[in-house]
């Protein structure tokens, strides 16, 4: 198991090096002088002259490069040109929305995609199996941004006034703050403690359950649902067709017949027997859904504007600030690697025969 | 990404022996018509290509006409039709107007030509790239191989949508750039399946039967590996239309993709989401059409799939005992 481990974990190294040269090379090529986009088309050239020095910006491509794995290396990602603010900075603070937006949306589609799945599997062909398919491939056929508006419209206009109301933008209600979890502590914690800290303050969700303020988690519960859902109906129309497919065929398998022939429950045929084997495709799907989760995170959180990664990536793109759009896109493709090589060790540690070859 | 089988060519011969006297595309149209869902992606595909064939007949309006000054009308106004009881003295806007005062039916159906444009070429482009790429790297192996892939697996470490909107940025807005944008990001799944292929090929007898008679790596490579890959090849390239049309909206609609006047349906979503609240037809309407395209593509990708893998045989085809 560890040599396997090991094995892929080495092989993702050149991706790696490839994703930083790749996000280092297409900040590059941003059309347009970075002075001149920050300071205003009126800079004079000692001006500009001066602003490329400051950010390196004067050295030979080459020299560049290096300087950036050396910062890479020491965990700075730059300051933004056009805030002023390092871009780690930025991170901790619009990461966790970024994250949490993900992780409540692939909670939610693999919690009904799953058991849809099965349950069109176990119903072959009936009409609880038919409607499930025809609602994924709708599903997978939607665009989110356009799901995202039509929720909004439906849960802020027509259900106004009614319980089911929820508010269409924003991540908290207005007045309400949030402390970082060390606010009270008599020791303040500084450098990397401190960032982790305020990274992990910044997840409202942990946060409130872990200070048990219930007036934050239901405001930002409730903020969370209308994204979550748009962001979720892609990938949980995916899992349910995969676990349906899946399922189909395992069900079919002879030890599967074997286990009914002994006598064991229907429940205990599928859930246990039949499940295990089926979950395997399902681990990879889940996996590769992280990544058109991500870029539907960009859509998601411009149409609730909601203050996360991919609202401040668009903006620095349009804004030309390279740094942003460097150290963002890094962090998302590293990510992606990472969720992608656990995606392998899982597989490999569901189906022994993988980790084994 | 569309994990596509590839047939061995054993099952394919085997295919071939047992079934009789029907050629292998005939067999696979015969599945593909046995299947309802795909029969309904053709069906929607054939209508919306109606639908844009024939959208100077069917639009009433220019779909880029600003119609103040010529009719009646305010912008946004929610949709009259005359046969559902609005007067008949009110000009008939069948989806009502937009925020320009433009008849939103024509725009959504001339929106139907610039959607299969987009799919058609994006696709086309990632094909070609994408083969000689796979094949080459498949074919040759070893360093080449190593690297082709490895660049294949950098551009796939990216979420697609936003290395596009790096792309479009790079380039600058515009729906050309956005087509080059979705093609880029789109090459790695096409090199992938036609390297997959290849190497399944590469080995066999026939080939190097030609190999023997003395034929070049190029005539081996196109003329006798490439025919045999195509099969995945078709089914990839029937997704991947759905899902560049998917991002040519989203490139569009965050204003990256096709600019205004151009009614395409990414675009007209996003010039008039902030109306969500007042005019939710200018949002609902777009957003269908995108879908009922989409859903054509999927559906037909999905049937074209389960015909094209003669391993999944299917039950009343008729096998010579």
């Amino acid at each position: 198991m560890y040599r396997y481990i090991l094995q892929r974990v080495f092989v993702s190294i050149p991706v790696l090096l490839g994703i930083l040269f790749a996000t280092f090379a297409l900040a590059r090529l941003l059309p347009g002088d970075p002075c001149r986009a920050v300071l205003g088309e009126r800079a004079t050239d000692a001006i500009c002259d001066a602003f490329m020095e400051r950010h390196g910006l004067d050295k030979s491509i080459p020299e560049q490069f290096a300087v950036y794995l050396q910062e890479i290396a020491r965990g700075d990602l730059g300051n933004s040109i056009r805030l002023n603010r390092p871009v780690t900075q930025l991170l901790i603070e619009r990461l966790p929305m970024t994250v949490e937006l993900s992780l409540a949306a692939m909670l939610f589609a693999t919690l009904i995609g799953v058991p849809l799945g099965i349950l069109s599997a176990v119903r072959h062909n009936s009409a609880a199996d038919v409607a499930t398919m025809i609602g994924a491939n709708i599903g997978v056929s939607m665009p989110v941004f356009w799901l995202g508006l039509m929720l909004a419209y439906l849960f802020s206009i027509t259900l106004k006034g009614t319980a089911l109301w929820l508010p269409p933008s924003g991540r908290l209600t207005a007045g309400l703050t949030v402390d970082p979890l060390y606010a009270g502590w008599a020791a303040q914690p500084e450098g990397l403690v401190k960032a982790g800290l305020e990274f992990f303050s910044n997840l409202y969700i942990l946060n409130a359950l872990v200070t048990g303020n219930l007036e934050l988690l239901t405001d930002v519960l409730r903020h969370l649902i209308l994204p979550a859902l748009a962001l979720g109906t892609i990938p949980m129309a995916l899992i349910a067709r995969i676990t349906r497919s899946s399922m189909l065929e395992v069900l079919g398998q002879d030890y599967v017949r074997t286990a009914r022939a002994k006598g064991a429950r229907e429940w205990t045929v599928v859930m246990h027997h039949a499940l295990r084997n089926a979950l395997l495709p399902l681990v990879t799907v889940i996996g590769l859904s992280f990544g058109s989760l991500l870029s539907g995170a960009v859509l998601t959180e411009s149409i609730f504007a909601l203050p996360g990664m991919g609202r401040i990536l668009y903006e620095a793109i349009t804004a030309r600030d390279y740094v942003i759009v460097q150290g963002f896109t890094l962090v998302v493709a590293f990510a992606f690697v990472v969720i992608n090589l656990l995606t392998d060790l899982t597989y490999g540690f569901l189906d022994p025969r993988i980790r084994l070859a | 990404m569309a994990d596509v089988a590839v047939p061995s060519p054993a099952a394919l011969d085997s295919e071939r022996l047992s079934v009789e006297s029907m050629s292998l595309p005939r067999l696979a149209l015969r599945r593909l018509f046995r299947r309802r869902s795909a029969v309904l992606g053709l069906v929607i595909l054939g209508f919306l290509t109606l639908v844009a064939v024939f959208a100077p007949v069917i639009a009433p309006y220019d779909p880029e006409l600003p119609l103040i000054g010529i009719e009646d009308v305010k912008k946004r106004e929610a949709p009259c039709i005359h046969a559902l009881g609005c007067p008949l003295d009110r000009p008939q806007h069948l989806l009502g107007t937009d925020g320009n005062v433009r008849d939103f039916f024509s725009r959504i159906v001339y929106g139907t030509q610039v959607s299969l444009f987009i799919g058609l070429t994006t696709v086309s482009a990632s094909i070609v790239i994408g083969t000689v790429l796979g094949a080459v790297a498949g074919y040759l192996g070893g360093w080449t191989d190593n690297i082709l892939m490895r660049l294949m697996d950098v551009v796939l470490a990216f979420p697609q949508l936003i290395l596009a909107i790096a792309i479009v940025s790079m380039l600058g807005p515009g729906l050309q750039n956005a087509l080059i944008a979705i093609s880029l990001v789109s090459i790695p799944a096409y090199a992938r399946v036609v390297r997959a292929s290849v190497l399944s090929i590469r080995e066999q007898d026939f080939v190097s039967a030609a190999r023997a008679l003395g034929a070049s790596d190029a005539h081996i490579l196109f003329q006798r590996i490439l025919p045999n890959a195509i099969t995945p090849l078709i089914v990839q390239a029937t997704l991947g239309i759905a899902s560049a049309i998917l991002e040519a909206a989203a490139l569009s609609f965050i204003g990256l993709g096709a600019q205004p006047p151009t009614p395409e349906w990414g675009s007209m979503l996003g010039a008039e989401r902030n109306q969500v609240f007042t005019a939710p037809h200018l949002v609902f309407f777009p957003g269908i059409a995108i879908m009922l395209t989409v859903l054509g593509f999927n559906l037909l990708g999905d049937g074209l799939r389960d015909a094209l893998d003669p391993r999944l045989a299917q039950s009343g085809v008729k096998v010579k005992a």
